[in-house]
């Protein structure tokens, strides 16, 4: 079990004007994983809520693949995609659309982000909405990239963005 | 205007700024990125959807009842 817990850098908190991404910079390697909760929604209107999406070490390239299960509420399905995406799946957001002021709730775990292969990440989230369609995901993603992480960046669906109060915080863990 | 929360975590500065020429390109290619897959997912659900709905009319057909048909699909 992990005995350390220890939040890397500080909280944020989007503002008024919104964010089209967080990111996390000159992560340091003294930790052997990561965790990070992320609170959001996104300004775009989508029945269902939206995706969330990681890149590592500003890597662009079609090196991240997932593969998941979710439950709208009233069905369960999956879906997964090779090594073909420039970012990783890791969640869901809120939409313009959901009840007004609710946020999904992520945690993405990230093992070993400091070693030399390709790094593995569990996911879990929630996007309760006091609605009918509310969407929760187990979701598994890959980055091929063998380097070390140091910086990650969370990014919402296409052109939309995070809307203010939404938050993301960043904790390394020893020992695990 | 788009802008972006760069957290250091060595420095713990938290700086707020608008995204780059290239990071508003990038954005508009993983927006087209996106529709298409989104495209693809949607004409996907369609199709397992109509491939259901066939077989259980084929089912029903052939003299099985709603929760024997049921029963088959779960």
């Amino acid at each position: 079990m992990a005995n350390t817990y220890i939040q890397i850098g500080s909280t944020v908190t989007v503002g008024s004007g919104g964010a089209a991404n967080v990111e996390f910079t000159s992560i340091p390697a003294t930790y052997t994983d990561l965790l990070i909760k992320f609170s959001g929604r996104s300004d775009q209107a989508a029945s269902n809520g939206q995706d969330i999406y990681i890149q590592f070490n500003n890597d662009t390239g079609s090196n991240y693949s997932f593969r998941r299960v979710y439950g709208t509420g009233s069905a369960a399905a999956s879906d997964s995609a090779s090594v073909s995406a420039t970012a990783g799946r890791v969640g869901r957001v809120t939409s313009a659309s959901s009840t007004a002021l609710t946020f999904a709730s992520n945690e993405i775990y990230i093992p070993n982000y400091a070693g030399s292969t390709a790094k593995s990440i569990s996911i879990d989230g929630v996007e309760e909405n006091n609605a009918t369609a509310s969407i929760m995901v187990l979701n598994a993603a890959l980055w091929t990239g063998t380097a070390a992480i140091t910086s990650l960046k969370i990014i919402p669906l296409a052109t939309s963005n995070f809307v203010q109060y939404s938050t993301a915080s960043l904790y390394g863990i020893k020992n695990s | 205007m788009a802008t972006a929360i760069e957290v250091n975590c060595a420095t713990g500065e938290v700086t707020e700024r608008e995204l780059t020429a290239e990071e508003l390109a990038q954005r508009e290619v993983d927006a087209a990125a996106a529709a298409a897959r989104k495209a693809e997912e949607d004409a996907a659900a369609e199709a397992a959807a109509a491939a259901k709905a066939s077989a259980q009319a084929k089912l029903a057909a052939l003299g099985l009842t709603p929760e024997e048909i049921a029963a088959l699909s779960n």
